[in-house]
């Protein structure tokens, strides 16, 4: 097959193609994931996330081109919002790390939520994984740390990295109670700020007292416009995964994500399956008006779908 | 400005006409629209009467021209005692030609230039960078080293004219540049005359030509406000520019808001770096947009002036009246020309036009009307400032002062427009400033919110447009419009590399690296980029330097 | 077709009024299209890079400053030496209408000059893209 080839050959094209149709659930690109699902898990996939402007974008790109200094292949994925309304988005990420766009060795993907359930770490996972086959080292997923399912698809990561930024006060309380136990490596960005070091000793008050296992993530300091810190950053990412290679940890991880993974994969079948036999005879539509007028309970609404597809 | 009795009785007089005349009426013949708008979308009453201006004071709120608030005008006698400075900007593609016109221009009496330069120059990048390539001498000269500048002001006396020059991230160059020619000549910089654009808050909003980031520019900024105060001090310093904000969609208010925002964080800028207010406060310019309401518009100017004069009173304790009062220059809005029918914009400029003198602009350039289309012709600029002529010797407006006070719509609305643009600027300072307002893309958003929404009546043809989306006609393509030759662009690159040649390679080097020290320190740089220039440093030489110190803005990811 | 429709909306060469392209970007948004919005002063070579790893069905590009001539065309050859023939390509801004007929020749699919109804994009590109 052409793409199989282009895309071990390490053909851009070929790769963006195959995203695609991943993305929109092509039969061809997943048996071509089945084929070559043994060439995958050579990348360091490193999820990205934290509030609204704390600079993920720009601190990403000083990563790339750090990892991009010492010869390391890097893919890219840049997941926005999709307008709930119109099914459309505007992906911006892209304007950041413009420099990156012609490096031969940086694939810079930007992807929509698109909404449709679960399909989302779907898509995300299916993209990582053709860019490990295309040959990256080094995956980034970055998204906006603030809903359920992006902190989803950066769980997936073998290392999260959160990012914060100086001065944002109670806000941390509010993350803390989301997203804060899934950071394997805390950035504090714009550490020129005032107020910096402030945070940086806030958010590791908060990780001593709310860790009880064998390591505490480490909080770093950095200013990503001014190239700061960077490089320690980096180091920690890295040092994350010799970490995880140690006693196994790495496998565990692998085999945790993994199961969520499928779990999702069959959750997604298993009602994309029941909407579609249901649609057919527009069953749902009747049932949810009768819960809606109290002529029939949920349960037994759920029992009455399950029995379509015979469950 | 009404006692409460009388406002009683005007109230049942007016319920009386709404019961009599009024409802009968708008039972036979209902109003063509539900609800009524500015240009700027804000509602608008059928009618306006003395109850809506119930709140104003006159003495604190409109006063007398040429006194604090400063609300009728800069001036006791405004056009009375001197017409506008009737300013077209123009730029052409090498020094040479500009030289050319810029004394043509003198020779018919015109005693202000103003410099368009091309995107390389306003970039900082030189004609031979690749980035250039397909832009040099397109909007304008192409500027690359103090060669260049030699040739454009050659022979033109640099202490007898000012000088106007639309630049803003390299501004301290081309300023520095325009020192040495001046120097050249025998001309001391105490006796130049002239502006810099220099704002480069609103090149993050709105017109894009931006080099550093944030915090060097502003610092940039207070270097050049420092440097003038002292070296330079009859040159303005900066034009606060609410124009390019408007052009990218902004509503009247937000105009108002969001440059008076600006203009606060050059104030703070350089107070900060240790400047007396009312040393610098005076050199201080704004330049606003003319839109085609009329009315809005000329609220707008008066709001404008109001809100800045209690800005410099109150929250920066100027003590100096000259402090307090707003001085603009105005453009027609180039967006509201249109492709279609263009001879129409040359009415559109002419409602314009009579706009920004009814608000009692300082200077004005008048849109040509074949701009939607091309770079205007020499026939449409000479519409374009016939324009200004007629409403200044024809129209009768410039005969009183602020003719339009005491309209109660006029004065409602000034009020209403000064009100929302606090609202802005309040919003602004808690976010911490305008700088931090702008990195966060909150100032660009809503901005382009105001414009999606304008896009979207047009379209939905709420808003009508003449020849856009109503009485369309089929059209000739038009001819004759200017095209810049694309020779223009090799023959700078020659000059360039003839330069290098020619010049002390070591020397420029050793002021390169002068400079950078400078910049790397807290020094004042505006002496260093004056010997570098001196040297025939080039643009991009220069800029590149502070490219390497300083990094480069990024551009707001919110759109 | 079922899936959204991907374009990279950019203002190649120097000149900074985005206005337009940003009121298109969020026109096509509005339209359920995917929009990789990749900001000011854009080299051909980068519209194209991320033309190619963002696949995009169309290239929507915006110029005010007249170097049109020189960067449309540009982008339009260096996507065929990449082999991408499947992509749209559109141009938009201060456009005279002496040079419309040379940039479609060159293979600028279409123009749209000052006035263009969104509508009117939106309708163009879901007419005329060139795969499924």
């Amino acid at each position: 097959m052409e793409l199989e080839k282009r895309l071990l050959d390490g053909d851009k094209r070929a790769c963006a193609r195959l995203i695609s149709m991943v993305e929109n659930n092509n039969k061809e690109a997943i048996s071509l994931i089945k084929k070559l699902y043994k060439h995958t898990g050579n990348a360091h996939v490193i999820g990205i996330t934290g509030p609204p402007g704390g600079g993920k974008s720009t601190l990403t790109d000083k990563l790339v081109k750090s990892l991009r200094d010492e010869g390391k292949k890097v893919g890219i994925i840049a997941v926005d919002p999709t307008s709930p309304f119109t099914g459309g988005s505007i992906l911006g990420d892209r304007i950041r790390m413009n420099d990156l766009s012609l490096d031969p060795g940086v694939f810079i993907r930007s992807m929509g939520t698109r909404g449709h359930l679960g399909g989302l770490s779907k898509a995300t996972q299916g993209a990582v994984k053709i860019l490990d086959i295309y040959g990256c080292d080094y995956i980034f997923i970055e998204t906006v740390g603030v809903g359920q399912s992006e902190v989803d698809i950066v769980r997936t990561a073998d290392t999260v990295l959160m990012i914060m930024v100086p001065g944002l006060g109670d806000d941390i309380q509010a993350i803390k109670a989301g997203t804060m136990e899934i950071g394997d490596v805390f950035a504090v960005n714009k550490s020129d700020l005032f107020g910096a070091s402030k945070t940086a000793r806030e958010i590791k008050t908060m990780l001593e007292m709310n860790h009880n296992m064998d390591r505490i993530p480490p909080v770093m300091q950095v200013t990503a416009l001014k190239n700061e810190g960077i490089k320690e950053l980096l180091n920690e990412i890295k040092g994350h995964m010799e970490y995880l290679k140690e006693n196994d940890r790495l496998n565990k991880r692998r085999e945790s994500n993994a199961r969520a993974e499928i779990i999702n994969l069959i959750e997604e079948e298993i009602l994309s399956l029941i909407l579609r036999k249901n649609e057919s005879v527009g069953v749902l539509d009747d049932i949810s008006q009768k819960v809606a007028l109290r002529n029939m309970d949920p349960y037994t609404a759920k029992d009455e779908i399950l029995r379509a597809i015979d469950l | 400005m009404f006692d409460k009795e009388r406002l009683d009785q005007i109230q049942q007089s007016k319920k009386d006409w709404e019961d009599k005349v009024l409802n009968k009426t708008l039972e036979k013949f209902p109003e063509r629209q539900d609800e009524f708008q500015t240009g700027s979308g804000d509602k608008i009453e059928r009618l306006y009467t003395p109850e809506d201006i119930q709140g104003i004071n006159y003495d604190e709120e409109i006063g007398y021209p040429g006194q604090y608030p400063y609300t009728r005008g800069a001036q006791p006698t405004m056009y009375r005692g001197r017409l506008w400075t009737m300013r077209m900007y123009a730029g052409f593609a090498t020094a040479e030609e500009s030289n050319k016109r810029y004394k043509y221009l003198i020779e018919q009496g015109s005693k202000g230039l103003s410099v368009a330069f091309d995107l390389p120059t306003q970039i900082g990048y030189d004609s031979d960078h690749s980035l250039s390539a397909g832009e040099v001498g397109k909007v304008g000269v192409a500027i690359d080293s103090l060669a260049d500048m030699e040739i454009l002001f050659d022979g033109i006396p640099l202490d007898k004219v000012s000088t106007s020059m639309t630049i803003n991230a390299p501004a301290s160059v081309l300023l520095a540049m325009y020192i040495a020619v001046a120097e050249k000549q025998g001309v001391s910089a105490d006796k130049l005359r002239g502006t810099i654009q220099n704002d480069i808050l609103k090149e993050y909003i709105a017109r894009g030509t931006y080099i550093f980031p944030t915090e060097p520019s502003m610092r940039l900024i207070t270097d050049i406000f420092e440097y003038c105060s002292e070296s330079v001090p009859k040159w303005n310093t900066i034009s606060i520019s609410g124009y390019h904000i408007r052009e990218a969609g902004s509503t009247a208010a937000q105009e108002v808001g969001f440059t008076l925002a600006d203009g606060i964080a050059y104030v703070d800028a350089a107070i900060e770096a240790g400047l007396d207010v009312d040393a610098f406060a005076p050199r201080l310019s704004f330049f606003f947009n003319a839109h085609n309401d009329l009315l809005e518009e000329v609220a707008k100017f008066r709001a404008a002036r109001r809100l800045w004069a209690k800005i410099m009173k109150e929250r920066f304790e100027a003590k100096s009246e000259k402090s307090m009062r707003l001085k603009f220059h105005t453009q027609t809005g180039g967006s509201t020309l249109t492709a279609q029918q263009p001879d129409n914009n040359i009415v559109r400029v002419a409602i314009q036009t009579l706009a920004a003198v009814l608000g009692g602009t300082q200077s004005l350039h008048t849109n040509s009307k074949d701009e939607a289309l091309a770079l205007p012709t020499e026939d449409s600029v000479r519409i374009a400032l016939r324009t200004q002529q007629i409403v200044a010797h024809e129209s009768g407006v410039t005969n009183t002062v602020d003719p339009l006070a005491g309209s109660y719509y006029i004065e409602a609305k000034t009020k209403a427009i000064e009100e929302e643009a606090m609202k802005y600027i309040e919003k602004i300072d808690e976010l911490g400033g305008a700088p931090k307002a702008i990195d966060l893309g909150y100032i660009q958003q809503e901005i382009m919110d105001s414009a999606y929404d304008y896009q979207r009546e047009v379209e939905s043809e709420k808003r009508i447009v003449v020849g856009v989306n109503k009485y369309k006609s089929e059209e000739e393509p038009p001819t004759g419009l200017l095209k810049v030759d694309p020779a223009v662009e090799e023959l700078q690159k020659k000059k360039l590399q003839e330069l290098k040649s020619k010049r002390d390679n070591e020397e420029v080097n050793n002021r390169l690296e002068a400079l950078r020290k400078a910049c790397n320190s807290k020094e004042n740089v505006m002496p260093y980029i004056i010997e570098a220039v001196k040297a025939y440093g080039t643009l991009g030489e220069i800029c590149g330097v502070m490219r390497e110190v300083f990094g480069e803005y990024q551009q707001s990811v919110r759109i | 077709m079922d899936r959204p429709i991907r374009v990279i909306v950019a203002k190649p060469g120097l000149d900074g009024h985005d206005r337009g392209a940003k009121v298109i970007a969020r026109a096509l948004r509005d339209a359920g299209m995917e929009v990789i919005y990749t900001g000011l002063r854009q080299t051909p070579e980068q519209i194209v890079a991320a033309a190619i790893q963002e696949d995009a069905d169309v290239i929507a590009m915006s110029i005010l400053s007249g170097a049109h001539n020189h960067l449309f065309p540009k982008v339009v050859n260096l996507m065929k030496d990449q082999g991408a023939d499947d992509v749209l390509i559109l141009g938009g801004g201060v456009i005279p209408e002496d040079d419309i007929p040379g940039l479609k020749e060159a293979g600028v699919e279409e123009i749209f000059t000052p006035g263009s109804a969104t509508q009117t994009i939106v309708d163009f590109i879901k007419n005329n893209l060139k795969r499924d």
